[in-house]
């Protein structure tokens, strides 16, 4: 016990002697959560909308102005003609092209239907499917008008109305949604890059050397390793909440030692994982590589910015083994659910494996013999 | 000589690495309170030698005891009771002096009370009182290697080895350092030291000498000068070393 104190007052003494590493571990953190919240978005707004008019009625006026009014479109003019508003979409100065068939009015009143053609830039085909979702409803909503306003007389009546509610995040905010989770991800990012560089730092300097020829024990040297950025990844995560509610106005809804105590079991696996890595590896530009392939697919497998449900039977498989997919779980629905203990248990007991696994095999791994 | 204390007992120890025989069939006795002296060209199997005594590698067959202890069973009991100092410089560069001193005496179970007397024990006896808060870095590699020994003796090891110590360090450091040898091997630590300076050699109370994994000589410096009928160590080595 007192080797482990010895040990750990030189680590924190390395760790804050180094001026790089403040704020790599203090302002990068809170750099990655203002910034990534806002920009990790699905959220389409300010679509370039063209519109060839080959009517030029006051109907089809009409309904380029319910678009214009629209908070998610930028109307974007007229375009002379097909070929012209072609090269917009190709240069990218429009998103979508509003195409209005010569005599629309004529034959809304006179067929009681009229034809539009709707032309969407679909190389991001999630952008593009909103976007098509975006116009249909504005289209939809011109309709309900139109129907109303050429027959006065008969009552139309809707036959099933849909009263939707939103739970837990009842404006829609995509950021409610990405805070938890990039909370988690700046934890992993924290854990695993700082885990994996400072051993194999040993190494590279020849310390690890010295190290080796002392009776310390395998397990108090991890252990030594591993908690500086226990403890340092646990107060990012409280500096984290507090600008996720100070920030995005979003407080944790569950229990806040509830979220303490799965980050701190979560943190020692991924740390673990980190450890791991710099044992296997001899250089800190191999850590790196290493560190950074796995932190690629972890994150992208996670479930941050896609939900898990919709990826393909074996990424689900393989996912099961991503520790990072299970904490998003958990810290959404702590954060924003409120859930409890019993909610998260079954994600918390894989997390607890994870942990103990991860940990005892990086005491395996590290050997202090040559 | 032989009613002195054995501290390193090396018998028949092979040390293989695939095909490679590093370490053969080694055999030698050091004892308390000697400088012993390990030499050989680089590749001769000194550095494999070294680390199978310190615990830090097994050796695929024969026995070696340091310090009352098999290394192959309990290489940690071993550790407890040696001194290691490699020719890298292997103290903590962004700490202190001070905190060297601790961090090393702490993880060698000195009380607290203890590691503050030794560490001002040595600075004082190194003249170097005025660095303790000072970080490694801004320290001479010459003081450096000298705080590295200390280091190594701070927990009294009943052996302390030292692989190639004086490495890039200018003559009068040199001469210091081995004044240090000297007064550590008087109190009874044995020194176990590996270099490529012959005029150390001379200083050393026996020396062997390595070739492509095989002990050539051993014996005190005078003997071996004379069996080879030569002046200088220097002689000596090269003769055996072609």
């Amino acid at each position: 016990m007192r080797t482990l104190l010895y040990i750990l007052q030189k680590e924190f003494i390395q760790i804050f002697r180094d001026k790089s590493m403040l704020p790599l571990i203090f302002i990068v953190p809170v750099m990655q959560l203002l910034v990534l919240s806002y920009t990790a978005t699905f959220e389409i707004k300010d679509v370039d909308l063209i519109v060839l008019d080959n009517d030029r009625t006051g109907t089809s006026r009409d309904l380029v102005v319910s678009f214009s009014g629209s908070p998610f479109y930028n109307f974007n003019g007229y375009a002379e003609n097909f070929e012209s508003a072609q090269q917009l979409i190709k240069t990218g100065d429009a998103d979508q092209l509003l195409v209005i068939e010569p005599d629309f009015e004529k034959n809304l009143i006179n067929e009681n239907s009229g034809e539009i053609q709707l032309i969407t830039d679909a190389i991001n085909g999630n952008a593009a499917s909103m976007m098509v979702a975006y116009a249909q409803s504005i289209i939809g909503d011109f309709n309900k008008n139109l129907i109303i306003n050429l027959n006065p007389t008969q009552q139309i009546g809707i036959p099933i109305q849909i009263d939707a509610l939103f739970w837990y995040n009842p404006e829609l905010n995509y950021i409610t949604y990405m805070v938890p989770g990039i909370l988690v991800l700046l934890v992993t990012v924290i854990g695993m890059f700082l885990g994996s560089m400072n051993l194999v730092k040993e190494k590279e300097i020849g310390t690890i050397e010295q190290i080796n020829v002392t009776p310390i024990k395998k397990y108090q040297f991890i252990a030594g390793k591993l908690i500086p950025f226990w403890i340092i990844a646990n107060i990012d995560l409280a500096i984290g909440l507090l600008l996720a509610f100070l920030v995005f106005n979003i407080p944790v809804m569950g229990s806040v030692s509830l979220l303490f105590a799965v980050a701190s079991i979560y943190l020692i696996g991924i740390l673990s994982i980190g450890l791991v890595i710099s044992t296997l590896t001899n250089t800190m530009q191999q850590a790196m590589f290493i560190s950074w392939f796995f932190l690629v697919i972890f994150i992208l497998m996670s479930g941050l910015f896609t939900p898990i449900e919709s990826m393909p039977d074996w990424a689900q498989i393989i996912n099961h083994a991503n520790p990072v997919s299970y904490f998003i779980k958990i810290n959404r629905m702590i954060m924003l659910k409120g859930s409890g203990f019993q909610d998260i248990l079954d994600e918390l007991i894989i997390l607890t494996a994870f942990a103990v696994s991860l940990f005892s095999f990086s005491i395996l791994r590290y050997r202090k013999t040559v | 000589m032989n009613e002195r204390e054995k501290i390193i007992e090396v018998k028949e120890l092979v040390k293989k690495f695939g095909n490679f025989t590093a370490n053969n069939k080694l055999t030698f006795d050091v004892f308390k309170g000697e400088i012993f002296g390990f030499l050989g060209a680089n590749g001769a199997g000194k550095t494999t030698a070294i680390k199978i005594l310190c615990g830090l590698s097994a050796p695929t067959s024969g026995f070696a005891k340091v310090a009352g202890w098999d290394v192959g069973k309990y290489p940690n009991k071993v550790k407890s009771n040696i001194g290691y100092m490699s020719q890298k410089f292997s103290l903590y560069n962004d700490m202190t002096v001070k905190e060297n001193f601790r961090f090393y005496g702490g993880i060698y179970g000195l009380p607290g009370k203890e590691i503050s007397n030794k560490t001002s024990y040595y600075l004082e006896k190194l003249k170097m009182e005025h660095t303790q808060n000072v970080v490694l870095n801004e320290i001479p590699l010459g003081w450096k290697q000298k705080l590295a020994f200390s280091v190594a003796n701070i927990h009294d090891p009943k052996v302390v080895f030292l692989d190639e110590p004086t490495g890039g360090v200018d003559p009068v450091t040199r001469r210091q350092f081995w004044e240090m040898i000297y007064e550590t091997a008087d109190k009874g630590t044995t020194v176990f030291v590996t270099t490529h300076y012959m005029d150390e050699a001379e200083y050393c109370e026996r020396v062997s000498i390595m070739s492509e994994g095989i002990i050539e000589a051993l014996d005190t410096p005078a003997k071996l000068k004379e069996h080879y009928g030569v002046d200088t160590m220097n002689d000596v080595f090269i003769k055996i070393a072609r």
